[in-house]
C-alpha cells in the first residue's frame, strides 16, 4: 500500500479493514481488507467456499462479523446498514423475485421497501423496462419469462431506488452465452453511468471483462489484488501452450527445458513461456500430439493461485 | 447464549414493517377468495355440526344452549388456527422456497421488520377469520350481547400470541413436516385443554393448572363471558399471558431467524 492510496480510503465507497467472521468451526473470512473507489468495478473472485458470498453480505451488514471494520458509503456497518444500504442495489445469488406478482408489481413492491412513494416508482418503470430489454411486458407474469428475462428483471430491481452501489452476487451463473451477453452489456452501461459495482464471480472471462480491479480470495483470505491485465502480467508467463495425446507425459519431461514451468493435470500438460518458439519447435517433431497456444489469461493465474483440486 | 443475548437487546423496529404487511397483503388480494373460503369453511362446519348436532343431546351447557357456549371456542380456536397456518406454513414458503425474506432484507429492512410485517400480517388475516365467525355466530342470534364487539381486540391479540409463536417454529424449522409437531402435539391438546369444546371444570386438577399456562384459554376465558353479556374476571391475567407470548415469542423468532443462505 503506497502513501497516496491512504487518503482516498477515506473516500472509498467501500472500504474493509481486518474482517474475520467464523461459521461453527470454520473462519470463513480471515482477515480481508479491501477497499472500493466510487466509479469502479471490483471483482472478488474465488473458488467455492472461499468466502466470496459472506464477505458480501457482511459488508451490507447482514450478518456481523466477529471481527473488523467496514464502512458503506460512509456509513459504519453493520451499525448504520440499514441507512447504507438505502443508496445499495443488490443482485443475488438466485433469483428471489416474488413470483405472486406481475414484471411491474415486483418494481413497485421493491421500491417501497426504500421508502419511495408509488408515483414515484411508477415513473422510473418505463425507463427500467427499457434497461432490462423487457419494455412491453410490464404486465407479463413471471412465469412467463424466460431466466435470462429474469434475471434481467432481479438487475432492474436492485436499480429501482437508483442507487450509488450495486452489490452482486455470481451476476451470470446459469446463463446462456447471449444472456450472459446482454447481462455484461447492461453492466457495462451501469459503470458508464458512473455507477460503482462490486461483484464476485468465478468467470474468469467475466471478471476479466468488466472490472477495473479484483481480489482473489482463497480459504477466507485475499491472496492477489489488482487490474486483471497487471495481475496476469505480475504472476504468470504471457504464452500458454496446452498439450495432450499419447506420450504427453513423457514429452514434457524433456519440455520443462523450454518452459518457464510445466504442469500436468491429469492427461494435459499447461507449458508457461514468455517465448514459445522453442517449444512450439519441439512439438512440430510429435505430430500425434495435439496442442493449443493462446495468451495466458486470468484462468490460468486463478488456477496456479488457488490450485487445481476439486472445491465443493 | 446467543438468544438469551439477543433478547435482552430490543428489537431495532421501525414502521418499515408495514411494507412488509403490505407485500403480503398484495398477494393475498389475488387469491382472496378461495383464501377467505378456506379459512371459514373448517370453523363453520364445525359450529354447526357439533354446535347443532352434539348440542341437540346436551343438556344446558354454562347456563345456555351449547351453540352458545361453543361459539366462543370456535371463534377464538379459529383465529388460532388462521394465524398459525399463516405464519408457518405461508412464511416458511416465504422464507426458504421463494425466498421473499432474502429479497427485503437486501432492501434497508432488518430481520425485526421482517418478523414484525408477518406476524402482524398473520394476525390480521387470523383477526378476519375469527371477526367473520363472530359475525357468523351474531347473525344466527347465538350471541347475545353487543359486549361481544369488545371480543374483536381480543381476537387480534389471540393472532398476534399465536403468529409470533408459529414464526418461532417457522424460524427453527427445517422443513414443511416440522410443523405437524406443532399442529398435533401443541395445537390439538391445547384446544381441548382450553374450554373450547368443554368447560375445563371437566378436567382433572392438573391439567387445569396446565391450561393457565396456554395463551388459548386465556382467550376463551375472555371471550365467553363478553359473548354473554358479562365483563370477564380477572381480565387483567387473561389479557397479560397472551401478550406475554406475543413480545417474547416475536423477540425469540427474530433472534432465531436463520440467516439468508451464504
Amino acid at each position: 500500500m503506497n502513501a497516496a492510496a491512504a487518503p482516498a480510503a477515506d473516500q472509498a465507497v467501500l472500504a474493509v479493514r481486518g474482517l474475520r467472521k467464523r461459521y461453527g468451526g470454520a473462519e470463513v473470512v480471515a482477515g480481508v481488507d479491501f477497499s472500493v473507489q466510487a466509479g469502479e468495478c471490483f471483482g472478488l473472485l474465488g473458488p467455492n467456499g472461499a468466502g466470496k458470498t459472506t464477505t458480501l453480505r457482511l459488508a451490507l451488514g447482514q450478518t456481523a462479523p466477529d471481527a473488523g471494520e467496514i464502512r458503506l458509503l460512509g456509513e459504519p456497518v453493520p451499525a448504520r446498514a440499514r441507512e447504507a444500504r438505502l443508496r445499495v442495489g443488490v443482485v443475488p445469488q438466485f433469483d428471489n423475485l416474488d413470483p405472486d406478482f406481475t414484471v411491474a408489481e415486483n418494481l413497485l413492491v421493491y421500491g417501497r421497501y426504500f421508502g419511495m412513494r408509488h408515483a414515484e416508482i411508477q415513473a422510473r418503470i418505463p425507463a427500467l423496462m427499457e434497461f432490462a430489454g423487457l419494455a412491453g411486458r410490464e404486465n407479463a407474469r413471471l412465469n412467463e419469462l424466460s431466466g435470462g428475462m429474469k434475471r434481467r428483471l432481479t438487475l432492474v430491481r436492485a436499480l429501482v431506488h437508483d442507487p450509488d452501489v450495486v452489490f452482486m452476487d455470481e451476476p451470470t451463473t446459469g446463463l446462456d452465452p447471449q444472456a450472459r451477453h446482454m447481462i455484461w452489456e447492461r453492466l457495462k452501461r451501469l459503470k458508464n453511468e458512473g455507477k460503482t459495482l462490486v461483484l464476485t464471480t468465478h468467470f474468469m472471462e467475466e471478471a476479466e471483462r468488466l472490472c477495473t480491479r479484483l481480489a482473489i480470495m482463497d480459504r477466507g483470505r485475499i491472496i492477489a489484488e489488482g487490474a486483471p491485465r497487471a495481475l496476469i502480467a505480475a504472476h504468470i508467463e504471457p504464452q500458454v501452450v496446452e498439450v495432450h495425446g499419447p506420450g504427453v507425459e513423457e514429452w514434457s519431461q524433456g519440455a520443462r527445458a523450454h518452459a518457464a514451468r510445466v504442469e500436468l493435470a491429469g492427461e494435459t500438460a499447461f507449458c508457461y513461456v514468455a517465448d514459445e518458439t522453442a517449444l512450439l519447435e519441439s512439438l512440430r517433431a510429435r505430430p500425434q500430439l495435439v496442442y493449443l497456444h493462446r495468451p495466458a489469461n486470468l484462468e490460468d493465474l486463478f488456477l496456479k493461485l488457488t490450485g487445481r483440486d476439486m472445491r465443493d | 447464549m446467543n438468544l438469551v443475548q439477543s433478547l435482552l437487546v430490543l428489537p431495532r423496529l421501525s414502521l418499515r414493517f408495514v411494507h412488509v404487511w403490505r407485500r403480503n397483503l398484495l398477494v393475498w388480494r389475488k387469491l382472496a377468495i378461495p383464501s377467505v373460503l378456506g379459512n371459514l369453511a373448517d370453523p363453520m362446519i364445525g359450529l354447526f355440526g357439533l354446535g347443532y348436532g352434539l348440542g341437540a343431546m346436551l343438556p344446558e351447557v354454562a347456563g345456555g344452549p351449547y351453540i352458545g357456549f361453543l361459539a366462543a371456542g370456535m371463534v377464538v380456536s379459529s383465529t388460532m388456527y388462521a394465524a398459525s397456518f399463516e405464519s408457518m406454513y405461508s412464511a416458511f414458503s416465504r422464507l426458504q422456497h421463494q425466498k421473499t425474506w432474502e429479497a427485503i432484507l437486501n432492501a434497508p429492512l432488518t430481520v425485526d421488520d421482517v418478523v414484525l410485517g408477518e406476524m402482524v400480517w398473520a394476525a390480521s388475516k387470523a383477526t378476519l377469520s375469527g371477526t367473520a365467525i363472530l359475525l357468523v355466530a351474531s347473525l344466527l342470534g347465538v350471541v347475545g350481547s353487543p359486549l361481544a364487539l369488545a371480543a374483536l381486540p381480543v381476537i387480534l391479540l389471540m393472532g398476534l400470541a399465536f403468529a409470533a409463536i408459529g414464526l418461532i417454529w417457522t424460524a427453527m424449522a427445517p422443513s414443511y413436516d416440522f410443523f405437524m409437531y406443532y399442529f398435533t402435539l401443541v395445537m390439538t391438546p391445547m384446544t381441548f385443554l382450553s374450554g373450547v369444546f368443554f368447560p375445563i371444570e371437566q378436567l382433572p386438577e392438573v391439567l387445569r393448572w396446565l391450561a393457565q399456562a396456554l395463551p388459548l384459554y386465556h382467550g376463551v376465558a375472555l371471550v365467553r363471558p363478553l359473548f354473554a353479556g358479562e365483563l370477564p374476571e380477572l381480565w387483567w391475567l387473561h389479557l397479560a399471558v397472551p401478550l406475554g407470548y406475543a413480545v417474547l415469542g416475536s423477540s425469540c423468532a427474530g433472534a432465531d431467524a436463520p440467516a439468508p443462505a451464504q
